[in-house]
């Protein structure tokens, strides 16, 4: 199929049902509410079931069950809806279900705004639910991107089975870009008779969803073995870009989703201008590329970092723990649903340069 | 003719069954099953007409009903 | 010699960790002998609660997801929409039905999900330790009221199925209660009906079971059927509440 013209929402919608889902359970949450309202027309005509929940509570709640039955699943919600979610986020990585959740980010805390934000950094990396719990957490920058990240998704789920975050902010969910759904491959989903909750059918023992471990023993034994999976997570799942980070990088900017496309432009236009700047864009959130950071942070020629977010201050967290005291790591942040400037930007990163010695 | 079997270590002690026997054929034990209860027992087999009411109260299925020959049914179940 | 009565096939022989004269037992053995008798084990798949029966499924041998507090009736749509051919049930105490799961019953209730919800009302929190739940009865001593449920300061207590029952969306809803052996096999026709229902893909079921917690109720087993059947029926009558059929 040719490159096509659409909305991010839509384009989302599509990538799920392209992906081979045909389950989707939502509750409508500005600035997301179309990736509802695409799949409420479309999955009916491809066979699949579109339900509107009572809540985000609720809808979380079926994607668990449907998740338990090996079916591919998705919902999607934006920060005060991922918030309610967070209960039947925790069973669901407890009793070790696949699924797929879209958080079109936007500003908090509390309702805080309906505008694109990265203020959920935190809790889509570290907190998606009690307990030792962790999403892999896609961070798309495009719409092309965002329907590969939702394609991958799947099969990544259910591969770990864990559930699998996209942080898609407001901007990248609102906007309209061209999209190529041919790119990615699809998969057939893996057979779920060993674990899933499909009915014994008469030939093997029953199955059993669940996350409660009365047993001190049997619970550490299971959490030691949920740690096992994130530790395979680190080890094949980081995925991370760079851009202009050469051998005379002396300042690297580190962003991800919509505000590292502002980055972007203005490292290359301060390249252009012969200022040493690089971008490192992380790509997965979770788990971070603490490795690869760390090797860049220990060349010589690189003086220092600077971490720009649409929040306050939280992904800058996991870049000091890569970098960690071997060089200096900056900031600069909008909020409150502003996306920064390339002037912001600029001026920022140029202010950054100076501090570090030109 | 029926037969009111006990699997004696299954049962609690709760004495519903006692209550609901209409026959009054079961009665409580004075020693203790394995769990540490005073169980039930039937101790009146004779009268037992296998209406199997205490097997339907019992919260623990320890009860089980055998009938040798004719089956009564007195009540749909 | 013919076994007129004994445990069936859908249940495991554990014994349950439920407290003496608990009529939890007596629940999951009725759903367990419908089951058996409509021979679908092969395709039930049950939703746990949270509360002293979330262990059910040690006891059921079925498929069986463990839902969060509440959310079972959400939970089991997720299940049956995306598998119609399972057999779905959750069974759910009262304050994980009419506390905090009481969005989700409703609303499953009124989408018309196929599936057969089981619902012990025994007035009280079991699990946490006899605390005072929506369904306790007014001047019921609980460990949160302890002088008893004031209506003034908390309200009434709520009839699941009269509500349900008023929805517009056709269902099955029923009370039936688990004191006697009479009533409880009126009891497993209803679950009986309420299983078929579902097979017939006709309607949401809901089956409210009048339960006893003699443990939390500081009484004996047989003084606690006894209370159950001078208080509890005064307020929550029994019956049909609703069938498909009507309109």
């Amino acid at each position: 199929m040719a490159k096509k013209l659409m909305k991010g929402a839509e384009a989302i919608g599509e990538a799920a049902i392209r992906a081979g889902c045909r389950h989707y359970f939502g509750y409508p949450i500005t600035p997301q509410s179309e990736i509802a309202e695409y799949l409420s027309r479309r999955m009916p005509e491809v066979g699949g079931v579109f339900l509107q929940a009572e809540s985000e509570v609720a809808a979380s709640n079926m994607l668990f069950g449907a998740a338990a039955t090996g079916t591919r699943v998705m919902t999607s919600s934006s920060s005060p809806g991922i918030s309610l979610m967070a209960e039947a986020f925790s069973y669901m990585v407890g009793a070790e279900v696949p699924a797929v959740v879209v958080n079109a980010m936007r500003g908090g805390p509390g309702l805080g705004g309906i505008l694109p934000s990265q203020s959920d950094y935190f809790q889509a990396t570290k907190a998606n639910g009690h307990g030792d719990v962790h999403f892999i957490v896609l961070a798309p920058a495009s719409l092309q991107e965002s329907v590969e990240h939702v394609m991958m998704a799947f099969p990544l789920a259910e591969k770990y089975r864990n559930p699998v975050m996209i942080v898609a902010d407001g901007l990248v969910v609102q906007m309209m870009e061209s999209v190529d759904f041919d790119i990615v491959e699809t998969t057939d989903p893996p057979d779920v008779e060993d674990w899933a909750a499909t009915g014994t059918k008469g030939r093997r023992e029953r199955n059993l969803v669940k996350s409660l471990f009365l047993d001190p023993l049997g619970l550490e034994e299971h959490n030691r073995k949920l740690r096992r999976k994130y530790d395979e997570m680190e080890e094949n799942e980081v995925r991370y870009e760079e851009v202009l980070i050469e051998d005379d990088t002396k300042l690297v900017a580190v962003a991800y989703g919509t505000t590292s496309r502002v980055v972007r432009s203005v490292v290359e236009e301060l390249r252009g201008e012969g200022y040493p700047v690089g971008l490192f864009r992380p790509i997965t959130l979770y788990p971070f590329a603490y490795d690869r950071l760390r090797e860049i942070s220990k060349r010589d020629s690189v003086k220092g970092f600077m971490s720009i977010e649409m929040s306050t201050g939280q992904m800058i967290y996991d870049v000091r723990l890569a970098v960690q005291d071997l060089k200096p790591v900056g900031f600069f942040g909008r909020q409150g649903g502003i996306i920064p400037t390339p002037d912001d930007v600029r001026k920022a990163m140029l202010q950054e340069l100076e501090k570090l010695g030109g | 003719m029926p037969n009111v079997i006990i699997d004696k270590d299954r049962c609690k002690g709760c004495e519903l069954c006692v209550h609901a026997c209409p026959q009054k054929v079961l009665e409580m034990s004075k020693d203790l099953n394995v769990k540490g209860y005073f169980y039930s027992k039937p101790v009146h087999p004779h009268k037992c007409i296998g209406c199997t009411m205490c097997a339907m109260m019992c919260p623990d299925t320890a009860i089980k009903v055998e009938v040798y020959g004719t089956r009564y049914r007195y009540f749909a179940y | 010699m013919v076994t007129i009565f004994t445990r069936p096939d859908s249940m495991f022989d554990t014994p349950t960790h439920y407290c003496p004269g608990c009529t939890h037992g007596v629940a999951h053995r009725l759903v367990a002998e419908v089951i058996d008798e409509l021979g679908i084990k092969d395709k039930t798949v049950g939703v746990a609660p949270v509360g002293c029966a979330v262990l059910i499924y040690n006891y059921m041998n079925t498929d069986f997801v463990e839902g969060s507090h509440g959310r079972a009736p959400a939970s089991a749509t997720g299940i049956k929409r995306s598998r119609p051919d399972l057999v779905v049930y959750t069974y759910q105490g009262d304050g994980d039905l009419a506390s905090i799961g009481a969005a989700e019953i409703v609303h499953a209730a009124n989408r018309g999900e196929k599936i057969t919800v089981v619902f012990i009302n025994n007035a009280i929190y079991g699990m946490t330790g006899g605390q005072m739940a929506p369904t306790t009865l007014p001047g019921q001593k609980t460990t949160t009221s302890p002088k008893g449920r004031d209506v003034n300061h908390i309200g009434y207590p709520i009839r699941m199925a009269e509500l349900l029952a008023t929805l517009k969306t056709p269902g099955y809803i029923v009370r039936s209660s688990l004191h006697d052996p009479y009533h409880i096999a009126m009891a497993k026709k209803a679950i009986k009906q309420a299983f078929i229902y579902q097979l017939e893909g006709k309607a949401f079921s809901m089956v409210e079971l009048l339960s006893t917690c003699p443990t939390n109720w500081g009484m004996t087993p047989y003084q606690a059927t006894q209370w159950l059947k001078e208080n509890m029926l005064q307020y929550y009558p029994l019956g049909v509440f609703k069938t498909p059929e009507d309109e």
